[in-house]
């Protein structure tokens, strides 16, 4: 009896240690899963799975590379002579294009013959390009040169200035108007949030009474606990129309609204995190400094702030890595518009309200989702940088205690 | 004179600032409840949403919020009472334990929307539950575990440690201790710990767009791998791309108002409680 009990509390104890692992596990899963999908983008070619480009074998041209596949498609590049080729107006030919010019009995039952039709149109113009499936594409075909495809390379991705994952022949994946946006959003954020919540953090350590302090910081929490969706509702019914009337834009959505709600969302913690630091400061120090004559707010900014300055910058960071994480909010308010930010009141597009947006429509194992993914780990390591420095410099604060 | 000019005006601002973050809440919240209270009803509770979601109620939504919570909670909470238990009464203070608090703290510090990534990738495509309950509930599950570890951790961290040394003394094992002393005497405050997590999933919309949430559904869900309706994301529907957006717009206040109730009930329920209980261990 005895020893099955024993046996039991033994068996009861390793669950719960293995169950100490648990979060350890979780994070080394989420790991493994968004880079598995992530970096698959790296290995996928720059044009749609299962369709080449075509071009006649007299063509000089030997590879274009992704830009050089949209200026052709939206008609910015006209002649191959641009592209290093003869001088020659580009001749776009699409697949749908070969059912006008031949008949279906000419092409074949099943559409055997397809492949071959295809090959005649290519060869008799020289200064054509065609987009066509693999599947019936004109190979083996003497004067037809397929152009080599290429994998989506780390330099199109994080150097790309435009993100257009729908674009066809070519998509492009590039990820520097997302990070600019996601960048310019939760900066803005911050800097409203941080004076506004540093006197909040002062008012509530420094100055008010227990009572005041008993009300006010439940008041806080509740507002960390209102869901962003509300948030984001709030602010397109509310700010979205202020924004616009108080700017005189057209419309109100733009990167600024985006900052004001991430502000207002990044209160608590930089409240909460800041108030924490201050309080912090030993007594001894701030009697000193009354002691000396100072006043008590000369105390609060010259002994009080600097000696808690590095809690108060974990609170900072913090706020950041809460901001840029943030989606929902930020997805109903900013306008959604995935170009380069040029100012403040233009609609922006941040990293995780792409995500958002865009996996829903995504093909499952396609490049665009597999980018997809690759912005997730973009996220996941800056908050993981983020996190890490918090509990750096906060540390620091706590060794200073001592 | 000057010094305390400057501190007067400095003591003002502060003061200002206090009253306009408490100003913010209320704002909100007044906005929400003034626009939101008249649509509130039996029918608007109770009934699906009619006429493409310009009138009718939010019943699916409510029932699916529910299952979700229900889900991620028979997940979460077990799993993560655990996990304090262990960092708490057995692992001391090694190396072992400050690892696992990062990489707890990392956990919590991961925009919800990576978990929506994750969730699918894992739970939907890799196992192929599809878009169903069971892989919101995990995915929302996996979001509030750090929530319920540190909620749990504080609740037995507050339990006197004499408490620990008294049962021991008179013989008691380890095990014994912890189920018939500590979490009794800790169990108040691990339940903020639950309803706060409560509150968490039922108001998170990033990690259920891709696992669970369906756009509309006329039927209630029948099993586990039904997908749901759910009401965060029922209320971002019903805002942003909705069939009518002009015409739902009482529908979408209706809905906020009730998913805040959700929340906040929530939040300052946990508070109490732990108000409540704080004290009587003290006083102990």
């Amino acid at each position: 009896m005895k020893r099955i009990k024993r046996i039991l509390e033994r068996t009861i104890e390793s669950i719960l240690t293995v169950s100490g692992a648990v979060t350890s596990i979780a994070i080394l899963l989420i790991v493994i899963f968004l880079f598995k999908e992530g970096l698959g983008l790296f290995k996928s070619p720059s044009v749609e799975k299962g369709y080449s480009l075509y071009v006649n074998s007299k063509n000089t041209v030997n590879d274009l590379d992704v830009e050089d596949i949209k200026h052709i498609y939206d008609s910015e590049v006209e002649n191959w002579k641009e592209l290093g080729g003869r001088d020659q107006e580009i001749k776009i030919f699409r697949f749908e294009e070969i059912f006008n010019i031949y008949s279906d009995e000419e092409l074949g039952k099943d559409y055997s013959l397809l492949p071959e039709k295809l090959g005649e149109v290519i060869i008799q113009n020289p200064n054509i390009i065609a987009y066509l499936p693999q599947q019936y594409a004109p190979t083996d075909i003497q004067g037809v040169k397929a152009l080599p495809s290429k994998d989506i390379s780390i330099g199109d991705f994080f150097g790309g200035r435009e993100w257009m994952p729908t674009a066809t022949p070519s998509p492009l994946f590039g990820v520097l108007p997302l990070i600019l946006g996601t960048l310019i959003v939760s900066i803005i954020a911050i800097l409203i949030a941080l004076p506004l919540g540093l006197g909040v953090a002062i008012y509530l350590s420094e100055l008010a009474g227990e009572r005041t302090r008993k009300l006010m910081k439940p008041t806080i929490e509740l507002l960390a606990g209102i869901p962003s969706v509300v948030y984001g509702f709030f602010g397109l019914v509310v700010l979205v129309p202020i924004v616009q009337k108080v700017f005189g834009l057209s419309v109100g959505e733009t990167a600024f609204t985006g900052s004001l709600i991430l502000a207002i969302m990044a209160l608590p913690t930089i409240i909460t995190v800041a108030e924490d630091a201050l309080r912090n400061t030993p007594r001894d120090m701030r009697e000193a400094s009354l002691a000396l004559g100072a006043t008590q707010w000369q105390t609060i900014y010259k002994v009080v702030i600097p000696y808690s300055a590095s809690g108060i910058s974990a609170a900072v960071v913090l706020g950041i890595g809460r901001a840029m994480g943030e989606t929902m909010a930020v997805l109903m308010v900013t306008g959604n518009a995935a170009v380069m930010p040029h100012s403040l009141f233009e609609p922006v597009r941040t990293i995780p309200a792409t995500i958002a947006a865009e996996l829903g429509e995504a093909p499952a194992g396609g490049a665009h989702y597999q980018s997809l993914f690759l912005l997730g780990c973009i996220l996941f390591v800056i908050t993981m940088i983020v996190s890490i420095t918090a509990e750096v410099i906060s540390k620091k604060q706590l060794n200073k205690g001592v | 004179m000057n010094k305390k000019l400057s501190q007067r005006i400095a003591f003002m601002i502060f003061r200002i600032l206090g009253l306009m973050v408490v100003g913010i809440l209320f704002w909100i919240l007044g906005f929400i409840v003034y626009n939101g209270i008249g649509v509130i009803s039996w029918e608007f509770i109770f009934s699906a949403p009619t006429n493409g979601m310009t009138s009718g109620g939010i019943f699916p939504a409510i029932v699916g919020t529910l299952c979700l919570v229900v889900g991620s909670m028979i997940f979460a909470f077990p799993l993560g009472i655990m996990s304090a238990i262990y960092t708490n009464e057995y692992a001391g203070n090694s190396w072992v334990v400050r690892f696992i608090r990062i990489m707890t703290n990392n956990l919590a510090s991961i925009p919800s929307i990576v978990f929506g990534l994750f969730g699918m990738a894992l739970f939907v495509n890799t196992l192929g539950f599809g878009d169903s309950i069971l892989a919101g509930s995990l995915t929302l599950g996996l979001l509030v575990l750090p929530l319920v570890i540190r909620t749990t951790e504080e609740a037995l961290k507050a339990v006197p440690n004499s408490y620990r040394t008294g049962s021991l003394a008179l013989g008691a094992t380890k095990l014994q201790t912890i189920r018939k002393v500590v979490l009794p005497a800790a169990f108040p405050n691990i339940t903020t710990g639950l309803i706060l997590s409560i509150g968490r999933v039922s108001g998170e919309t990033a990690p259920i767009l891709f696992t669970a949430a369906a756009y509309f559904l006329p039927k209630l869900p029948s099993g586990i791998f039904d997908q749901v309706m759910a009401l965060p994301y029922h209320l971002y529907v019903i805002v942003t791309s909705g069939t009518d957006i002009e015409a739902s717009r009482p529908m979408a206040y209706g809905t906020a108002l009730v998913l805040i109730f959700i929340v906040l009930l929530m939040n300052i329920l946990a508070m109490f409680i732990r108000r409540f209980f704080n004290k009587k261990l003290k006083t102990n």
